[in-house]
């Protein structure tokens, strides 16, 4: 495959030149980001369905076959809307808020493996690189609440980023756990460390961090039932309360695509990612992408389930019961790594 | 002019500009904002240097955690900026000493090949920065490291002792005796004899 891509890629080289390399890496970012974009259009359509069908409705039926060109009559119809921007407002920081959101959003792709050999960017710290891209995503929400000098938004800024800091330590202890599994912290290493089917996947040595994440997962995203940053009842619609048009749909992108970015994090992490649940069937893409939409469909079915948390409930949730459960399963791992049940561990 | 010389240069200039808006942004969150610039960007010259988890490290705790919540005090508070500036130019003198200070020390540091200082040796390709520094924290400096965790944990406990009171007047809900409530506890059942059947309402059609 290397040999085929390289005759194939020589004539490029040539008539190229220097602008080569940017050019190539220009092409393989797009080839992520505009599947990833069509993927959240999509997924969006999935999500008003599937409640639909939850609370027994249609949901979307009428643009296109059976609803399916809705995303896109969505997104022209944002698209083509005027973006407002308060006179209060400062303006530098109001319009760079959403930029904010979207770009860690779309950066932590870069070292996600899609296959063994299919990633952008095989580091060696990865998952230490997803964590701290991550966490950048808070200061578009902070940047975009306070720049709209709005009292709602403020507050809705305030509540998302001591939401998102409390569970990002939970997700990091969970990870830890991982990392002591694998004993790496290359994205490719630890997938590789989960092969053996169904049961060697780190969903069972790690439950209790695997339930931890994921739910953390869900806080994270500030979706429901963790969604008071909205809180559409309270302060109207939070931090993006001001937004509109083309830059309020960026924020909801960015929710998107983190989104799918968490659920294939925890594909990675628990569920063995590409490889196969049956030794005796072929590895590949096509499981990871069933393990992502399952999880998926785990968000859509927790929206459609579970009423919003009260806001201390959340931050008790948080700093006392994931945070103690993620320490005692590190301590517990730990102990059996030394231990000749060891081998349960990796 | 190599390549790696040049993002050097462009990292190092956004760098200055950002520091620098830090001591003399009006705006405080612009400060802050500005303060989280230069961190991101001081990260990206460790990269530069091979210094992978040291860089990720500082975008994760300082950039992902400690701004965060400097940026959500700063937010917070009305500061009166004039009544801030006034007697600035007093703290000149303390400042200058340590700009002085700072100067000599990176003189010590750059100009180390002049000094004598050898430059250090290549590494290999397969060199794991993540686990080289785990290999020094847990064997040689195990104690040091130990000792700072524990200081940690002291001046935490330290913070939360002195500024934690206990309030009476809220109300509190203890989930753990809500959940442990059982049916038997909240719900009693009547046993309510049939009345007499009423007689047919009028508007009942």
């Amino acid at each position: 495959m290397d040999a085929t891509m390289q005759t194939l890629q020589a004539p490029l080289i040539q008539l190229l030149g220097p602008a080569w390399l940017p050019i190539w890496t220009l092409v393989k970012i797009i080839a992520i980001v505009a599947p990833l974009m069509i993927a959240l259009a999509y997924l969006t359509y999935a999500e008003r369905k599937v409640i639909g069908y939850m609370q027994v409705r249609i949901g979307p039926n009428r643009v296109g076959p059976i609803g399916l060109l809705q995303p896109i009559a969505d997104g022209l119809k944002l698209l083509m809307k005027e973006i407002i921007i308060p006179s209060g407002a400062n303006k530098g920081l109001f319009i760079l808020g959403p930029v904010l959101v979207l770009a860690p959003a779309l950066a932590a792709w870069a070292v996600f493996p899609f296959t063994e050999h299919l990633v952008l960017a095989n580091i060696n710290a990865g998952l230490l690189y997803v964590m701290a891209i991550t966490s950048m995503g808070v200061y578009g929400v902070v940047i975009a609440g306070w720049a709209s000098n709005s009292k709602f938004a403020f507050l809705g800024a305030m509540r998302s980023s001591a939401q998102i800091v409390s569970y990002e330590i939970a997700m990091g202890f969970a990870l830890v756990g991982v990392l002591m599994c694998a004993q790496s912290l290359n994205l490719v290493d630890i997938v590789k460390a989960q092969s053996g089917g169904f049961w060697h996947w780190y969903w069972l040595p790690l439950f209790p961090l695997f339930i931890v994440y994921l739910i953390a997962g869900v806080a994270e995203l500030n979706r429901a039932p963790f969604d008071v940053a909205e809180g559409e009842s309270e302060i109207v619609a939070g931090f993006h309360v001001e937004y509109s048009g083309m830059s309020f749909a960026v924020f909801f992108l960015a929710e998107y695509a983190n989104m799918i970015l968490v659920a294939g994090l925890t594909s990675l992490m628990f569920l063995g990612g590409w490889l196969s649940p049956f030794p005796f069937l072929p590895d590949g893409f096509f499981w990871f992408a069933a393990k992502i939409s399952f999880v998926l469909f785990l968000f859509l079915w927790f929206r459609a389930t579970f009423p919003r948390y009260r806001y201390d409930q959340i931050m008790r949730l948080g700093w006392k019961v994931f945070i103690p459960v993620t320490l005692t399963w590190i301590v517990v791992v730990g102990a059996a790594m030394q231990t000749r049940y060891g081998y349960l561990f990796h | 002019m190599e390549f790696k010389s040049l993002v050097f240069y462009v990292f190092s200039t956004i760098l200055l500009v950002a520091s620098l808006r830090v001591i003399t942004a009006r705006n405080p969150v612009h400060s802050a904002l500005a303060l989280v610039l230069a961190f991101f960007t001081a990260a990206g010259i460790w990269l530069l240097l091979e210094a992978e988890f040291l860089a990720i490290t500082l975008v994760l705790v300082y950039i992902g955690a400690v701004m965060v919540l400097f940026l959500f005090v700063v937010m917070m508070l009305d500061i009166n900026l004039i009544e801030l500036r006034r007697g600035f130019w007093s703290y000149l003198p303390a400042g200058l000493l340590v700009a002085g200070l700072m100067v000599l020390e990176m003189v010590m540091v750059l100009g180390g090949a002049n000094l004598g200082l050898s430059e250090p040796a290549p590494l290999p390709a397969d060199y794991s920065n993540t686990k080289a520094i785990g290999r020094l924290l847990y064997t040689a400096y195990v104690y040091p490291f130990e000792l700072a965790a524990v200081l940690l944990l002291v001046a935490m406990v330290a913070a939360i002792a002195l500024t934690h009171r206990k309030r009476l007047d809220v109300k509190h809900l203890s989930p753990a005796e809500q959940v442990k409530v059982k049916k038997s506890d909240r719900l009693f059942m009547v046993n309510i004899k049939p009345q007499k059947p009423d007689a047919p309402k009028e508007d009942e059609a």
